[in-house]
């Protein structure tokens, strides 16, 4: 207490306006009451700097100023360690907008990692957020988690042993994720309810599930406009270790990218392979697992439309589904050593649009799209290539707001 | 203050007996000491509130790890605060509220217990252990949020917190207690989740000052109209009223929507932008599915507990609600802020409604 107290009379004597002539006194160290107090204390233009180190932390850090960055010395040399958190359900909580953080690790928090509620203009550069005891269903849910913002960038990050999404983007408004890299997470990248995202030049790998693209109901907006290009998604496999009843605990290991009840969707320039149950699932709300019922709020669109996959190029997968029905499938149409094709569809199609703007166009001339036809119990799951061969209007990059 | 205190006080002089004034500090200088805003002072043995300081309680309190409060509110001049709707009022810069955390001490050892008398007369520093005093100032920007950690005679200000370790007895049980003080911007995590980000006070509103202060017959509403602490209250025949949570009046429902309302409301409404999860508990109008009935989770990570739907209709072991409620990992409990402990007696009666709920989710 006597070294916050000190710390705290001489921010209130000279953080603001500080005194001509400083006494020659040592620089205290950094510690991790140093960036506490000035996470407290930040005004709009500051940059907190964090030298390298090893800082603990007890509780949950919170940033509520406006125009901040946040600045360390690289991700494995600047490390903000939260094995000992007592309190806070994240590592560093932050609801101010035009916010930079960069060139730091987040590591082992209770619950997610960086979570960055609502602001506008946020900037995640070379972050890592890892939990170091590797895939554990103890882990927080969420490395790198921005929810309700807008013009968000998301570079050259690292995400590893999320018990539910590595980078996962929820609620936002035009969004990059780029560059990154996601690891032994159960979601490797998760795009959510968001509205404008490029997803492009990650490396996706060991997680449950690679790239998710996902509308979940109930919430405020809806999610459409999502491009999946230049990644490398690959050999995820891992058992999934997600908090049962959680979102994510139904993806089955070894799924490449997962395009659940999401619209206007663009997967393309893709590397996807090395999964088990299937290189690309595309399905509606119905099938994803996490809702028994069919009765979703009138407005929830549970369906999957105006999807467009070009351009990529598969490897090994769907030879041995993490799903009994998906696996009978496999067995009665491609025989026991067979496998699906490398895009499987559950087949639940919105009755009320059947035009070809609403249909998953396939124009990968090597690609095969499986049709499960889950809404009919399976019962005539085949491939049908003239029904996904069709082209929708490209959509345009995402380009964020200068600041 | 008690006149049997008179001789005594003669003595020690006729200063100490005057309650101190309340003194107002702008943002760039806020007192290192709880003491130099004259609001809520130790003076001996006992706490000293401030001239014109109004002690108040609310119907419904946040559970803070069973922490008892001395809330009080000042306000500046003849204005009075503007009554806006019975959910928020308009409070003149220049206010101050304070609310202070303590648990009465038996041997030496911080107790849980369901309530106090509100006397502040009668408070004995030597048999509570006073924990912290937060402030919230209205200045001309808006509202600040200052948390003051006691030390001995006097609180300090602490941006960061702080995290004390003390004993604590609940029903019988004593065990140590990581007492987590908010930072000020923690704060800002209950207080500002409006689109605007402003940090506003919680328990001043209708439904939660609609009471006697501590059972007292005289209303407290009444008495801030009476005293033009409060300008603009409709008829007292409009006014919604959250239920006395120690009495444990009403019903099961009331209860349980009173306690939701107050302890997760201030996230979960339809203005807050932090709640990202479309889940609504304040005491609105809301349809059974907003407030959590067959409704899966978004983001809730572990904090599902393996189950499926926030609310099932007759089945609390099945809902979400209840596991956060009953839950103590960070990760997992709910709210996020402010309790590390379990209010078994809350997550019974959220049970209870839960279970009276009808319907079934498919």
């Amino acid at each position: 207490m006597t070294f916050l107290s000190t710390l705290v009379a001489a921010c209130i004597g000279g953080c603001g306006n500080p005194p001509e002539t400083m006494p020659a006194t040592p620089v205290p160290a950094f510690t991790a009451d140093t960036l506490m107090l000035a996470l407290e204390t930040a005004q709009p233009g500051d940059v907190i700097a964090v030298p390298e180190g090893r800082f603990d932390f007890r509780r949950g850090l919170t940033l509520t100023a406006d125009g901040v960055t946040i600045r360390g010395a690289g991700m494995d040399a600047s490390v903000l360690r939260f094995a000992e958190q007592v309190a806070g359900a994240e590592g560093l909580l932050v609801t101010g907008s035009d916010f930079t953080i960069e060139d730091l690790a987040i590591e082992d928090t209770a619950g997610d990692a960086l979570k960055i509620n609502g602001g506008r203009n946020i900037v995640v550069r070379r972050v890592r957020t890892e939990w170091t005891n590797g895939p554990d269903t103890e882990n927080g849910a969420y490395g790198i988690y921005p929810v309700q913002t807008e013009n968000t960038l998301v570079e050259e990050s690292v995400a590893i042993g999320a018990s539910d999404a590595g980078i996962y983007v929820g609620q936002s408004r035009n969004v990059i994720v780029r560059n990154s890299r996601a690891e032994w997470n159960v979601a490797g990248i998760e795009i959510e309810n968001t509205v404008g995202a490029d997803v492009h030049g990650n490396v996706a790998t060991r997680n449950t599930g690679g790239i998710l693209v996902f509308n979940m109901p109930d919430l405020p907006q809806a999610g459409h406009s999502t491009r999946v290009f230049d990644n490398d998604v690959l050999d995820n496999s891992t058992p999934n270790f997600g908090a049962p009843g959680s979102a994510v605990a139904s993806v089955p290991a070894g799924s490449g990218i997962i395009v659940t009840a999401n619209d206007r969707v663009e997967v393309f320039d893709n590397r996807i392979g090395g999964h088990r149950t299937g290189n690309v699932l595309i399905s509606s709300y119905f099938s994803a697992g996490y809702s028994g019922e069919r009765e979703v709020q009138p407005t929830f669109d549970p369906y999957p439309e105006t999807l467009s996959l070009y351009a990529n190029t598969f490897g090994r997968g769907g030879h041995e589904p993490d799903l009994a029905e998906l696996d009978a499938v496999r067995r009665a149409l491609y025989g026991e050593d067979g496998r699906l094709p490398d895009i499987v569809w559950d087949g639940f199609r919105n009755p009320e649009k059947t035009g070809s703007e609403f249909a998953i166009c396939v124009e990968d001339p090597d690609a095969d799209l499986l049709d499960l036809d889950a809404d009919d119990g399976y019962a005539n799951p085949g491939v049908d290539a003239t029904a996904h061969e069709c082209r929708h209007e490209r959509l345009a990059p995402v380009r964020l707001a200068a600041r | 203050m008690p006149r049997r205190y008179g001789v005594v006080l003669a003595l020690v002089g006729a200063a100490a007996c005057t309650p101190p004034e309340v003194r107002l500090h702008p943002p760039d200088h806020y007192p290192e000491r709880l003491s130099a805003w004259g609001v809520v002072q130790a003076r001996g043995n006992g706490l000293v509130l401030g001239q014109g300081v109004t002690p108040y309680d609310v119907n419904t309190p946040l559970f803070m790890d069973h922490a008892l409060k001395l809330r009080t509110v000042w306000i500046p001049g003849n204005t009075g605060a503007r009554f806006l709707r019975h959910s928020r009022y308009d409070l003149p810069v220049g206010t101050v509220l304070s609310k202070s955390f303590f648990y009465p001490l038996r041997a030496g050892v911080a107790q849980a217990v369901a309530g106090w008398d509100g006397d502040v007369g009668r408070f004995d520093l030597r048999s509570v252990h006073l924990v912290e005093t937060r402030l919230l100032v209205r200045q001309s920007s808006g509202w600040d949020a200052l948390p003051y950690v006691w030390r001995g005679d006097d609180a300090y200000l602490s941006p960061t917190g702080a995290i004390e370790r003390f004993d604590l007895a609940v029903e019988g049980a004593t065990a140590p207690l990581d007492y987590v003080v908010p930072t000020g911007n923690e704060c800002a995590s209950c207080h500002a989740t409006t689109a605007t980000r402003e940090i506003l006070p919680l328990g001043i509103n209708t439904r939660q000052l609609n009471r006697g202060y501590h059972g007292a017959d005289a209303n407290q509403l009444a008495a801030w109209r009476d005293r033009r602490l409060l300008n603009g209250l409709p008829d007292p025949a409009d006014w919604p009223r959250n239920a006395d949570w120690r009495l444990g009046e009403g019903s099961t429902e009331h209860l349980a929507r009173s306690y939701l309302d107050a302890n997760c409301g201030h996230c979960h409404n339809p203005e807050s932008v932090v709640d990202t999860t479309g889940l609504w508990l304040d005491y609105g109008a809301h349809a059974l599915r907003r407030m959590g009935a067959c409704k899966p989770p978004i983001a809730a990570g572990r904090g599902t507990g393996g189950r499926r739907y926030s609310i099932v209709p007759g089945e609390p072991e099945a809902s979400i609600l209840t596991f956060r409620m009953a839950a103590t990992h960070p990760s997992e409990r709910m709210p996020e802020l402010g309790r590390t402990l379990v209010d078994r007696r809350a997550v019974d009666i959220v049970a209870r409604w839960i279970e009276a709920l009808a319907g079934a989710c498919g």
